[in-house]
């Protein structure tokens, strides 16, 4: 289940961050979604894991997630502490997996401008409203498609699909 | 008045046309897994609840990334692939009976011009060679597939790339994907559909053509798309079951585009893809001296024949240079067995190249073939991302086929046209 307001501390990464960087092909062999976790954006931040341990919010540039379809990588960053991602733009793979597996990702044309690693930030997917508490910078993004809200808010694709089969 | 892939589209979603922007629930003709993406989509299935998948006829799961299996680990996800597909009775292509998805999905059929294809792979776009709309997934999205037998899309905007003029000795498909995703950039095709039409596409082969459309992903593209023809037709006639009309699968001569590019071929050089991005494409002739430690050449990217038998042109009567190893991969048991027919792995071994068993190899840095710290590789593959082939201290310069079996007599990233004459 999916809290639609998420408020936490951002790290923010550059543009067209890859799959193979958010999780190497090496750890596709490993299937526990924890050991994934201990893997996360290590080939760009040794220290990433430890950071994000509390919870924080992942900001990225262009094209997030681009490259290969493993949905190892949006799992690696579920489960290292990353509470949603918002970009610049997305991969369309990466964009749906992460949906699928209740990872909650909106795109934000501007905010890796108005964003410091470090800043804390307000994200309601309800109203899609982003604020960052430390500048006050306010952005008014697409909101999700409800089809979209409904598979977060069920906790990921196979709950959603679990709950309109019982119908 | 509708594009190809809006035609499929509105076909597998029953609808009259479609338009881009609009989400449809589309049927799904066919599904594909593989040993790192199938294992994962087997325990989503599981918790759907749902015992038999919709159409087994439909299901088709290969082992191809950790082959043979390297680790107890990787031989554990094979052992649940193995099972899942006697389970549900799905088309299932073990250890040396089929060789790299993409391959392996057109060569035994299971691709039809015309159809809905999803795959947890990102290049599995390259079934857009044929004429079929296919695109990448993910393993939770492949579960509600194998339950359902549908799928949510936004229909994509189509940037139309139009391509004239006739290749130079040495430059092939490869060094045009290069080049347009050197002009478009990584997130230019982002979101969209991408169709490759003009006299160029027309001639070439089907081996170019899967080439072209499997690297559309490096754009971003959703998928990437040629119009089905006679050349399509020679190659699936024996393969496949039953093919569609193939004027059904033309785009409408008004059919809407959200841009439209030229590019001709009949100057382009050699092309080359520098780290860490598939963008950073230059000439080969403008990198300047880059001394190489391994070549490889294979992956669903560039390991079919005609890659082969370029390659063992550069080769023949020349050696790998001393310092440098290279591999060599045939993406399919059947490219496997012709190369050997041809006498073509013969000049790679007396080249001092190794020819290892059809699989992705050391692409994705999975399995074998992986670099060290401080190396650099020159790779058919299609991606060169930091840490992609092993070390993130490493360097993976993307190449044709022929670059990099000439790079690999030299010792450093060398354009076929410059080799010197053979002894």
């Amino acid at each position: 289940m999916m809290n639609s307001k998420i408020k936490a501390k951002a790290i923010v990464f550059s543009n067209n961050i890859d799959t193979d960087v958010i999780l190497p092909g090496k750890y596709l062999i490993l299937v526990d979604p924890k050991e994934l976790g201990k893997h996360a954006l290590e080939s760009l931040d040794t220290e990433f894991v430890a950071k994000a341990k509390g919870g924080i919010i992942l900001v990225g540039g262009k094209n997030f997630g681009c490259g290969s379809s493993r949905e190892q990588a949006p799992i690696a960053l579920k489960y290292s502490g990353v509470k949603c991602v918002i970009a610049e733009s997305f991969a369309r793979i990466f964009f749906r997996n992460s949906i699928n597996i209740g990872l909650p990702v909106i795109e934000c044309k501007g905010i890796s401008e108005a964003v410091k690693t470090g800043d804390e930030i307000a994200v309601d997917f309800e109203t899609g409203k982003i604020e960052n508490n430390i500048n006050s910078k306010k952005f008014q993004v697409e909101k999700l498609p409800p089809f979209i809200m409904q598979i977060l808010t069920d906790g990921g694709l196979i709950e959603n699909l679990r709950r309109k089969m019982k119908k | 008045m509708m594009n190809i892939t809006e035609k499929i589209l509105a076909k597998g979603a029953g609808k009259k046309n479609v338009h881009p922007g609009e989400i449809i629930d589309t049927n799904v003709d066919m599904v594909m897994v593989h040993d790192l993406t199938g294992p994962l989509a087997v325990e989503a299935f599981k918790k759907i609840g749902t015992p038999k998948v919709w159409d087994n006829k439909k299901v088709v799961a290969i082992l191809d990334h950790q082959v043979p299996a390297e680790s107890v680990k990787a031989a554990e996800l094979h052992k649940t692939m193995r099972q899942f597909a006697k389970d549900q009775n799905i088309t299932f292509y073990d250890v040396g009976r089929g060789g790299i998805c993409h391959q392996v999905m057109p060569e035994k059929g299971h691709v039809i011009p015309g159809n809905v294809i999803v795959g947890a792979d990102s290049h599995t776009c390259t079934y857009g060679a044929f004429g079929a709309f296919a695109t990448g997934i993910g393993s939770t999205e492949a579960a509600a597939v194998f339950a359902t037998g549908k799928i949510w899309f936004k229909v994509p905007p189509t940037i139309k790339i139009n391509v004239n003029g006739n290749f130079s000795k040495y430059v092939t498909a490869k060094d045009l994907i290069l080049s347009i995703i050197g002009k478009l950039r990584v997130d230019g095709a982002i979101y969209k559909a991408v169709e490759f039409t003009g006299p160029t596409i027309q001639n070439m082969s089907i081996a170019g053509r899967m080439t072209v459309c499997n690297m559309a992903v490096e754009m971003g593209a959703k998928n990437g798309i040629i119009a089905p023809d006679e050349t399509t037709h020679k190659f699936l006639s024996s393969r496949a079951k039953k093919l569609p009309d193939f004027n059904t699968l033309q785009s409408d001569k008004d059919a809407k585009y959200e841009r439209n590019i030229e590019f001709d071929v009949s100057k382009m050089p050699s092309q080359v893809a520098c780290p860490s991005s598939v963008d950073n494409v230059k000439p080969v002739s403008e990198i300047g001296t880059v001394p190489i430690e391994q070549a490889f050449i294979g992956s669903c990217t560039n390991g079919r024949l005609e890659d082969l038998q370029i390659a063992a042109q550069v080769l023949k009567d020349r050696k790998v240079k001393d310092g440098v190893r290279a591999l060599i991969i045939p993406a399919s048991q059947e490219v496997y067995r012709q190369a050997m027919q041809e006498g073509l792995l013969e000049i790679f071994t007396d080249a001092g190249a190794i020819v290892c068993g059809s699989a992705c190899g050391p692409c994705l840095g999975g399995h074998i073939g992986l670099l060290a710290a401080g190396e650099t590789c020159v790779s058919s593959s299609n991606r060169n991302f930091i840490g992609r082939m092993g070390s993130t201290q490493a360097n993976v310069y993307l190449a044709s086929p022929a670059t990099v079996a000439a790079s690999a007599v030299t010792g450093k990233i060398t354009d076929p046209a410059t080799l010197e004459a053979k002894p």
